[in-house]
């Protein structure tokens, strides 16, 4: 049976009364494991997956490599601080590897993205160097491919 | 030239499906929810269908041994043994086919002479019947239960019973009941059989879709394993149905003579399909898994809800279909069915369909999305409530 978690990472638009059937729990019981998880941070939010592009509006989305000067992981801590909190930084995740951290920011311009990253990011004490890469077309995200499916052509075979 | 005279009687005989007029009205409506089509919604798990077409990029296009590659049913054998124990030599007792369909046909044609009776369970599948008949053979139907769980009592099975009786159709997990036979059942079904030579053909194409227990084989119980005849198929479990892709276990003269029918009418089982069965045997387990959680989360919301809203559900413990009881409307099948679907625009099929002991009953199909499933409870929850009112008036 599948946990109210994975109910609602399928789809969070379900109603307590729906999750609850599917979940084998009474509707209460929904309402109050939801209570408990949104003040537990164990759900950050709940948002809906966009193609921008359907709708006509310009939007750029880039992938930064940022090097940092080598410290303790509470050090990387404080330098990501300093970086998420800017707006434009859609996600952020420390890495193994080459570099350290993966800055994906969006803006309504290249040249917006770009002012970010020379402006805000590059000259961060701490911050050695970045490599920018502009997102050209995104395929899939959160398992939702940006394609709208082809017709299923369902006969009406009796089976 | 006179056609009635021509075609064989014998097809003549048998009745076209009454569902076709059904599905007519249907796809003449654009905005219609079909809760009819008995397969899975989901689309065949990627690995699966790379498979088949690296098959064919490596230009495996021609045809394979009649009785389906060695890979294959070796691939057969070893999931059978890991799933559901059961034990087949892959060197002889299993054929691959078009689909469990042929599988079906050919077992009831190797085994029924002219004048044997086949014992058929009922609500059912529509096929065995008319395969029956088309052998020269007798269907004789037992009308199953909800009361029973919509299983096949040893009572019923003893009462159905002559000195004709060649063969049992065990039709489970079933469709589209959704009833299952579990352990103790087989056992009395074989304490009923053991004095003669009835043999047993197991339909388990939904096998793999049982909910809160494992699907027992009518072959996993030593007493029946000689004389059951395992029909199986990638279509349910793997989501395959377009592929045709089925499997007979049976012992070794029984696939000795399907293949000898099998060859002549078939050949081999489609090549591509064959690569791509080979993967899903090989790696399809979480596919699975993954799909039968789904449908276990719908079965639960649908069976709560028709509950909720007034229609008396057996809960379903295998396949993806639930059969509730429509009596209350004091509607016939067929008449709740084309008001439902002319009303609401939501198409389920009447129990009827399903052979005699269907009446009362509807049969609704939950691989379909949850937002069509939640549409189609609310307006199933209108109808109900329209009809009251109506009949409130009326009397």
């Amino acid at each position: 049976m599948y946990t109210l978690l994975e109910l609602l990472e399928q789809d969070c638009t379900q109603s307590p009364a729906q999750l609850a059937a599917q979940a084998g729990m009474t509707e209460a019981q929904v309402k109050d494991e939801l209570r408990q998880l949104e003040e537990s941070g164990a759900i950050l939010g709940y948002q809906a997956i966009i193609d921008w592009d359907r709708v006509k509006r310009e939007r750029v989305t880039a992938l930064i490599e940022v090097k940092v000067v080598p410290q303790s992981l509470d050090g990387f801590d404080r330098i990501a601080e300093r970086i998420y909190q800017y707006d434009e930084v859609e996600s952020m995740y420390l890495m193994s590897g080459a570099f350290d951290l993966t800055v994906i920011i969006s803006g309504r311009t290249l040249r917006e993205v770009a002012q970010f990253v020379g402006e805000r990011l590059a000259p961060l004490e701490g911050v050695t160097g970045t490599a920018t890469h502009f997102i050209l077309k995104k395929y899939k995200e959160k398992h939702l491919v940006f394609r709208r499916p082809e017709p299923q052509e369902r006969e009406f075979v009796f089976s | 030239m006179n056609y009635d005279q021509i075609i064989s009687q014998k097809i003549q005989n048998i009745k076209p499906s009454g569902i076709r007029k059904f599905f007519d009205i249907l796809e003449e409506m654009t905005d219609a929810i079909s809760l009819g089509i008995g397969e899975p919604d989901f689309v065949t798990p990627w690995h699966i269908r790379d498979a088949g077409i690296y098959s064919l990029e490596r230009g495996h296009t021609k045809y394979t041994s009649n009785a389906g590659m060695l890979e294959l049913r070796r691939e057969i054998a070893n999931y059978l043994r890991r799933r559901f124990d059961l034990e087949y030599d892959y060197t002889n007792q299993i054929l691959v086919t078009v689909g469990g369909s042929e599988a079906i046909d050919l077992a009831i044609r190797v085994l029924v002479n002219p004048g044997d009776e086949v014992i058929i369970p009922v609500p059912s599948f529509v096929c065995y019947g008319p395969l029956t008949e088309m052998a020269g053979g007798v269907p004789v139907y037992v009308e199953l239960t909800a009361e029973n769980g919509f299983r096949l009592t040893p009572e019923q099975l003893k009462a159905a019973i002559t000195p004709r009786t060649k063969a049992l159709v065990l039709p489970f997990p079933s469709n589209p009941t959704g009833g299952i036979m579990e352990r103790r059942d087989l056992e009395a079904i074989a304490q009923v059989l053991k004095d003669n030579d009835i043999m047993v053909i197991s339909d388990e194409i939904y096998a793999e879709l049982t909910y809160g227990q494992r699907h027992v084989s009518p072959a996993n119980l030593t007493q029946l394993y000689d004389r059951t005849v395992v029909v199986n198929g990638f279509s349910k479990s793997h989501a395959m149905t377009g592929w045709r892709m089925g499997y007979v276990c049976a012992p070794q003269p029984v696939i000795a003579a399907m293949t000898k029918l099998h060859q002549f009418g078939i050949m081999s089982a489609p090549t591509t399909s064959q690569y791509a069965a080979i993967e899903a045997m090989r790696s399809g387990d979480e596919d699975i898994a993954h799909m039968r959680e789904e449908y276990d989360s719908r079965r639960r919301y649908l069976v709560e809800n028709l509950n909720r809203i007034g229609l008396d559900c057996f809960e379903p413990k295998g396949a993806f279909y639930v059969f509730p009881c429509i009596r209350s409307s004091g509607l016939s099948s067929d008449e709740f069915c084309e008001r439902f679907l002319r009303e609401e625009k939501v198409a389920v099929i009447p129990g009827t369909a399903f052979g005699p002991g269907g009446e009362g009953y509807v049969r609704a199909c939950y691989a379909s999305s949850m937002r069509d499933l939640t549409e189609s409870i609310s307006r199933l929850d209108n109808f109900l409530q329209n009809l009251r009112r109506k009949q409130g008036q009326d009397g």
